[in-house]
């Protein structure tokens, strides 16, 4: 059943929320907030989004949007350009190769998962970084920022789970 | 032989799985791709990321509004509780700064007949730029500001930007009305400096930390903790005098400087239009992203009128 017009285009704005919500995360993550020290350590947000939906529902996170969004997060961050584009999709890439493993667990699984997939990440950021500048840049500003990702990560993702069950469950 | 939909499917299924695949690496190889690209053409990278800033800068713009409310909100608490104290404090500092008032208008009156007698040639005159701070970006690796002014509003690339605390850093890229801000303590960043009281000539490296450190000083400098660091203004690319901070420790690992400008309180900065271009624009193949590294040699004043 392939429903009417207003059907199909309702259907795709619902599907397209998981992308637009990603990119509202990359600006959000960029804004000043004037908290001593936080803008070094901040979460890394879209990360959290890019792992949510590549376990919880990859079809509406399409390879070529983690790019595009990996892309814009570092021209906005400021970060060589192409480095969070690749660690965003090695993080999809490894949630894809282990979707077995993660489907129907409970939370804590998921976020333990997000424990070593952001580890992952973090360092292959900064090795990409240290190899784009030709130095070894400091990595205690990382560890921490990606202690404080891991941290905030079951609040973003309630807030997914949350969206997911009233606005795509209905299709 | 019956196309059943299933059949379909066996044939379709490892063709989209092998496409999916073949997406997924040619994506990964556009990400290393567009890192060298980084790396070749550093120029054409910084023109798409002040287009890419461009784009969002309204939106960030009226999204870091609300959040500027709120920590002003919460400062006037603050300063409300320690009122008291800064009066005090305050009182003091006038009397302290009353006997310092005196003893500038003293050399000012002396500057100026020394510069009347030796015909001296003074510095072009400044002209600023205020703009907001509407993104606080970079995390680990960057130390970059987001400004809403750009080449509508005067913003140049390589000008300085300082708060009434001192130099904040200098603008890396500009859009058409956004700008971005290296942070002094950007890996990238390195700034020709002066420590007084010897005026001893120094640059004044960024590494992503806090504190960024003194480097290429001449041999048998001398350095204290406490000593100030000021631009030196040689490279002509920032204005001499700028206050940038204090050497806040001497070790084995590096001189230390901490800057006076705290960088979670910058909401407003002044982007200082001096009509320099200085060693900027001079040698087309020079690195653009670290201008004032190649500036401590004999070159000084390139570019001065």
């Amino acid at each position: 059943m392939t429903g009417s017009f207003w059907h199909r285009l309702d259907l795709t704005a619902r599907r397209s929320t998981p992308a637009a919500l990603t990119v509202l995360l990359v600006l959000i993550n960029a804004l000043p907030l004037h908290v001593p020290g936080m803008a070094r350590v901040v979460p890394v947000l879209p990360l959290m989004a890019i792992y949510h939906w590549a376990v919880f529902r990859p079809e509406l996170m399409p390879t070529y949007v983690v790019f595009l969004i990996g892309v814009l997060h570092d021209a906005l961050w400021g970060t060589p350009l192409g480095v969070s584009a690749l660690v965003f999709l090695a993080i999809q890439g490894a949630v894809a190769a282990q979707r077995r493993f993660l489907a129907g667990k409970t939370f804590t699984i998921v976020w333990l998962g997000f424990v070593l997939v952001a580890a992952g990440a973090a360092v292959l950021a900064w090795i990409l970084v240290s190899l784009f500048h030709f130095a070894i840049v400091d990595a205690r500003a990382a560890l921490v920022q990606y202690l404080m990702t891991v941290g905030t990560f079951p609040l973003i993702s309630g807030v997914f789970l949350r969206w997911q069950r009233s606005l795509l469950q209905t299709e | 032989m019956k196309n059943s939909p299933r059949a379909i499917s066996r044939i379709t299924q490892p063709l989209k799985n092998f496409a999916q695949r073949f997406a997924y690496v040619g994506l990964v190889v556009a990400a290393f791709g567009l890192m060298m690209l980084g790396k070749v053409d550093a120029l054409l990278v910084e023109r798409f990321r002040a287009q890419v800033t461009d784009a969002v800068a309204p939106i960030l713009d009226a999204l870091s509004r609300p959040i500027a409310t709120v920590t002003e909100f919460i400062e006037q608490g603050q300063e409300l509780v320690a009122l008291r104290e800064e009066n005090t404090r305050l009182r003091g500092e006038v009397v302290r700064l009353l006997q310092w008032q005196t003893v500038a208008r003293q050399l000012d009156a002396e500057n100026q007949l020394l510069r009347g007698m030796l015909n001296y040639v003074p510095d072009p005159e400044a002209s600023y730029i205020s703009a907001r701070v509407i993104a606080d970006t970079g995390g680990a690796f960057v130390h970059s500001l987001i400004l809403n002014a750009g080449v509508r509003d005067g913003v140049r690339k390589g000008q300085a930007a300082v708060t009434g605390e001192g130099l904040v850093g200098r603008i890396a890229g500009v859009g058409t009305r956004s700008s971005r801000l290296l942070l002094i303590t950007d890996l990238n960043s390195r700034i020709p400096v002066l420590v007084e009281p010897a005026r001893t000539r120094a640059i004044l490296a960024g590494d992503n930390s806090d504190r960024p450190r003194l480097i290429h000083l001449p041999q048998g400098a001398t350095v204290s903790p406490g000593d100030r660091v000021v631009t030196s203004g040689h490279g002509g690319v920032f204005p001499a005098g700028l206050p940038i901070g204090v050497v806040a420790a001497v070790s084995d690992s590096g001189i230390a400087v901490k800057p006076f400008v705290e960088r979670n309180k910058i909401e407003y900065v002044r982007v200082i239009d001096f009509g320099l271009t200085g060693i900027l624009e001079n040698p087309p193949s020079a690195r653009p992203d670290t201008p004032a590294g190649r500036a401590n040699g004999g070159r000084a004043r390139t570019g001065w009128p």
